[in-house]
């Protein structure tokens, strides 16, 4: 996901061409998302719409997925992008809290990105690692048994 | 199919294979309960309150999309289901704001139903939920989604029924919701503002905006109608409270099944409009005095009399309506040719349809759609020439889009890239005026390759040789360059019209409102011929009528050629039939239609004219010419819900009774008869159209008395053999589609089967004639005009309907980006457009929809009146003007005007 996104005025041939490399197949609109998704580093609205078109899906459901999955995501995204878990055994163990520092730190809210597209930050669901609650993950790497002031050390690993 | 049997809480029952549990349920009388459930629309098995126990299950299973199987024993509420139930219902409230106090949806949701049932009070799982902010953006519902339960239903039917995909699922997790892509607004989505959301919303989640505040639902009466826009036929739920409309769902009618469109569910709060005409007007000097109805009626008696023994029975006419009921049409003919003595009566249909009536009559014998709307879902091609289906008649546009999606082919012609030209399979976009070249086109080549139904044409049609040879040098070549449409395409289409099992063709005023407008109808009846495709389900020649009761209009004699079921005036057998029943001596001479008359008028031979319901002002071509011929009259009456730009020439005004407040029967455009139901009172001293009439017949010296309008439909039946069998008795839900000849008929679904109204079916060898005024150096450009979705013709109901004048208030000329390229005009400014006849000021809307050298322009708006500019040239067999094709230029405005 960490991808720098490429050249934004070559939408139309980028996506022209995944969505042939997928022979216009309704089916895989998820595969052509992601294809899309990895080369721009994001899903911008004109991208979609002319998935919408070459796939003959409504833009409606289009835009729909693209706003399910967690892997694809319709705005810019830094170069890292941070997870924080919201669902129940970290939300109750400080969830919360460790946002507090991530905001203030980052100066950004959950869903955006740094000024200089260094940190995305996000809310997820369950990462499966409740266990060590509370949790975060940043880009494939996780973080555990977290508190507020290990997160000004994990930052300055990605800087 | 094969029969299953089950066991539902101890009652053994048997079903079909395949059926749901939660359908068997109810063949034992037991309702299951159930949110997302829509039967054969939204089976998702999402909101889990439809659960129940299966014997040998472990898991409790959702009943609404569980099939049925032999021996299972089902429980639908036991404890373990009940308390199931109990958990899902508290999780979708804990994410639902409940303020059942003010909710407009209280007393008809089935979230309170069930909660109540099932006696939640406090909520167990607070919720983090953020809730949605209420979304009051558009002009015809709120969206509040704090209270959606993420059903899916609406989503399903924007889908699946009204074939827009507005909307979907949108995020994730708590943020999911139900809105456009990016939660834009509506009005920037594909949505149409059918509603038909709305009608199926199980909670307080989307709410019709003109009924808020208006009444709770157990105080609401619900009365079943037709709706009095197009000639669809959808039937409707009038809600009324103390008096007044409130507000309108759609009913199970049997073309619209429950669902509308914009006009018909929001457009009609005009009935309560302060504009409403409520004491009849006599004029004064420039204006009017409020009269009592003794004073008005004297009047019109004493002055229509006056003409008549001054000046003969023809020196007045009768304008009907094509709003008005058949009842109203009926007595309106009966008036001029029994009270006055003149065939002289005539309505708008003259302006859209005289020319199906010309045409089909000829080639067929019966001038109307030749089979039902719901049959053309199950058409495996659907063609569709001049007519905006989706924009005109919604709903039938509903069935258009299910044949699709049961996999037939679409074939339209038509000059715009309208919405079904879109989603069409081919697009043929012929300049206007060139159908009869493009319709010969295609017979060319379908001769050509030897796929005309030979034995179809050898034992039910005649004059095919003749026919034959005057189609033989419509190549697709020649044709090509006449109309502008690629040679290939055309003999794709004729192709897959030719080679479909079932072609159903379609077609409206794109056909009709042309100098050849006859000519193009006889083309229609010539395709459907040529390949077989009448006599049977899902075929036939379908002219779209445009007004809610323009067939009616038609069936009833309000035509002054015929009486009613087109019998003909010049018939001395009939015309002793009448006499006989009306007692009176009746006039043989063919009468005036609406468009000579209004040149007679201007002559100065025709001196007075009694108007039911019609707007000419705004409807008939060359406006300014209609203006003249009106004010030269010795004496006009119009008699109108609102005071119209025609009502205003009037010398005297009758205040009437709108469609919501009287009774008697529309016939939609699929031949159906269907009941009009009085749902309340008229407005101040305004009066039923019937009543008014027959007190003026009675004025006249020929009395007029009947109790009810059931009582004038029984006197129509024994005189209209079509007719003969729709009583007032029979008449319930779902109407009666003529003929319809004897009490025990059950009316004719399609017509034609075996043998053709007139015997054999008649070919006609028709050539290409060019539209009467083409483009030249000074008026390079063809103008063709129509209608959209959001308003009905001259606007006098829907200008007055809030939601719907706000959603699109002004007029526009649709102008392609090249021409708007050449003439330095930009999107959005105003624009002068003149003809020969006139010019209007209008915004430029520029658009790829019109063909080459081809621009638009609604014609609902007075101020800036495309009728101003349209050509009066008549067809010679129809007499209906050229709406459709006119040469007009283009001007920019000066800078100061054009902002
Ligand atoms: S009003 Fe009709 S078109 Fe619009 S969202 Fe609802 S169902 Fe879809
Ligand atoms: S808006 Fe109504 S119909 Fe649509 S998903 Fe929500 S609750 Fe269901
Ligand atoms: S389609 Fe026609 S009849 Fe049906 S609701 Fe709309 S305007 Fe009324
Ligand atoms: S709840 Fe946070 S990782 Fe499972
Ligand atoms: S009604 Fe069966 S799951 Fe919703």
């Amino acid at each position: 996901m960490n991808v720098v996104p490429a050249d934004l005025n070559n939408v139309e041939s980028i996506v022209n061409e995944i969505v042939t490399r997928h022979e216009g197949n309704k089916h895989e609109l998820v595969a052509v998302l992601n294809d899309v998704q990895k080369t721009l580093g994001y899903l911008p609205e004109s991208a979609l719409i002319q998935v919408a078109d070459g796939l003959d899906i409504p833009l409606s459901k289009v835009y729909g997925v693209a706003t399910f999955y967690t892997l694809l995501s319709i705005k810019p995204m830094g170069k890292h992008v941070i997870r924080v878990c919201e669902s129940a055994p970290c939300h109750l163990l400080g969830a919360n809290s460790l946002i507090d520092v991530l905001r203030k730190e980052l100066r950004i809210s959950i869903g955006e990105t740094t000024k200089c597209g260094t940190f995305t930050l996000e809310h997820t669901s369950c990462l499966g690692l409740c266990g060590v609650a509370p949790a975060i993950m940043i880009d494939d790497e996780v973080f555990g048994n977290l508190m507020p002031d290990d997160i000004p050390a994990i930052l300055e690993k990605y800087k | 199919m094969a029969l299953v049997t089950l066991t539902i809480d101890g009652k053994e029952t048997q079903v079909e294979e395949g059926t749901s549990i939660l359908e068997a349920a109810k063949t034992v009388g037991i309702e299951i309960p159930s949110l997302c459930y829509l039967k054969d629309i939204n089976e998702t098995g999402k909101c889990r309150v439809c659960v129940v126990e299966v014997e040998k299950s472990n898991t409790l299973m959702a009943s609404c999309v569980t099939p049925v199987a032999n021996g299972m024993v089902v429980g639908t509420n036991t404890e373990r289901v009940r308390s199931a139930r109990r958990t899902v219902l508290e999780l979708i409230l804990s994410n639902h704001r409940t303020d059942c106090l003010t909710c407009e949806k209280n007393g008809d949701c089935k979230l309170q139903d069930y909660a109540y049932e099932y006696g939640l009070e406090e909520l167990r799982f607070p919720s983090d939920r953020v809730l949605p902010e209420l979304d009051d953006t558009n002009p015809f519902f709120i969206r509040d989604l704090s209270k959606c339960i993420l059903c899916g239903r609406c989503i399903s039917v924007c889908s699946d029924i009204q074939g827009q995909d507005a909307i979907a699922l949108i995020g994730r997790g708590f943020d999911t919701k139900v809105a456009p892509a990016w939660d834009k607004p509506l009005e920037e989505s594909p949505c149409v503002f059918c509603g038909n959301c709305v009608q199926v919303c199980p909670v307080g989640a989307l709410t019709p905006k003109y009924s808020v505040g208006k009444g709770r639902f157990w105080e609401i009466e619900k009365v079943e109608t037709t709706c009095p826009y197009c000639g669809t036929g959808c039937l409707l739920d009038l809600h009324v409270k103390n008096g007044k409309v409130v507000g309108a769902s759609g009913a199970d009618g049997p073309v619209n099944e429950g669902w509308t469109c914009v006009k018909g569910r929001f457009g009609l709060d005009f009935i309560h409009h302060p504009d409403r005409l409520t004491v009849p007007l006599i004029r004064e000097g420039d204006g009017f005095k409020e009269a009592s109805w003794d004073e008005a009626l004297e009047l019109v008696a004493s002055k229509l009399g006056g003409l008549v023994s001054e000046h003969g029975s023809d020196s007045v006419a009768f304008f009907s309506s094509a709003k008005c009921t058949n009842e109203v049409s009926y007595l309106m003919q009966k008036l001029a040719r029994a009270a006055v003595g003149t065939n002289n009566v005539d309505h708008c249909a003259r302006l859209c349809h005289s020319s199906t009536v010309a045409g089909l009559a000829t080639s067929f014998g019966s001038g109307a759609m030749t089979n039902s709307i719901h049959e053309i879902a199950d058409a495996k091609a659907v063609f569709i020439i001049g007519s905006n289906t989706t924009e005109n008649h919604p709903v039938i546009g509903i069935q258009v889009k299910e044949a699709v999606r049961r996999g037939a082919k679409l074939i339209v012609a038509d000059p715009r890239d309208i919405e079904l030209a879109q989603k069409a399979h081919i697009h043929m976009k012929h300049l206007p005026g060139t159908d009869v070249a493009l319709l010969n086109g295609m017979m060319n080549v379908i001769i050509e390759k030897d796929l005309h139904d030979k034995e179809f044409i050898e034992t039910r049609t005649e004059n095919f040789e003749a026919f034959k040879e005057c189609v033989s040098k419509y190549t697709p070549e020649y044709v090509s360059e006449i109309t502008g449409v690629p040679a290939e395409l055309i003999v794709e289409a004729a192709v897959a019209y030719a080679t479909a099992d079932t072609a159903s063709l379609i077609y409206s005023m794109g056909i009709t409102q042309h100098s050849t407008g006859t000519d193009n109808v006889l083309s229609t009846a010539n395709i459907a011929m040529l390949t077989g495709n009448l006599g049977k389900e899902s075929v036939g020649v379908n002219p779209l009528r445009g007004q809610n009761n323009v067939q009616g209009a038609c069936d009833m004699g309000a035509l002054p050629v015929f009486f009613p079921g087109y019998q003909s005036v010049t018939n001395p057998d009939i015309r002793s039939k009448f006499e006989k029943a009306w007692g009176r001596e009746l006039p043989s001479e063919p009468g005036l239609t609406v468009t000579e008359a209004i040149n007679v008028a201007y002559e100065g031979d025709l001196k007075g004219l009694y108007i039911i319901g019609e707007n000419p002002m705004v409807s008939d071509p060359d406006i300014n010419h209609v203006e003249a011929a009106l004010k030269n009259l010795d004496f006009l009456v119009v008699q109108d819900i609102f005071l119209t730009e025609t009502a205003e020439l009037a010398d005297v005004v009758l205040p009437s009774a709108c469609f919501a407040e009287q009774s008697g029967t529309f016939t939609s455009t699929e031949r159906r008869v269907q009941l009009v139901r009085k749902a309340i009172e008229p407005p101040g001293e305004a009066r039923s159209d019937w009543e008014i009439i027959c007190d003026i017949s009675t004025r006249l010296g020929y009395p007029m008395n009947y109790s009810s309008s059931g009582e004038i439909l029984d006197e129509i039946a024994s005189l209209t053999p079509i007719y003969g069998g729709i009583t007032s008795r029979r008449l319930d839900s779902k109407g009666l589609q003529w003929p319809c000849p004897t009490e025990d008929h059950p009316g004719t679904p399609y017509l034609h089967k075996g043998k053709f109204s007139r015997g054999l079916g008649l070919f006609s060898a028709i050539d290409y004639i060019p539209a009467a005024e083409l483009p030249d150096e000074e008026y390079p450009l063809i103008l063709t005009t129509g209608r959209i979705l959001y308003h009905f013709h001259t606007g006098s109901m829907t200008r007055r309907t809030e939601g719907l004048h706000a959603h699109r208030p002004e007029a526009f000329i649709e102008i392609r980006p090249d021409t708007a390229e050449d003439l330095g005009i930009v999107d959005g400014e105003m624009v002068q457009v003149s003809s020969r006849r006139g010019k209007v000021e209008v915004r430029a809307k520029v658009t790829s929809w019109p063909a080459p050298g081809v621009v638009f322009m609604p014609f609902h708006f007075a101020e800036a009146a495309a009728n101003i500019l349209t050509n009066p040239a008549l067809d010679p067999k129809a007499k209906i003007p050229e709406f459709k094709v006119c040469a007009v230029r283009i001007d920019r405005l000066p800078l100061e005007a054009a902002l």
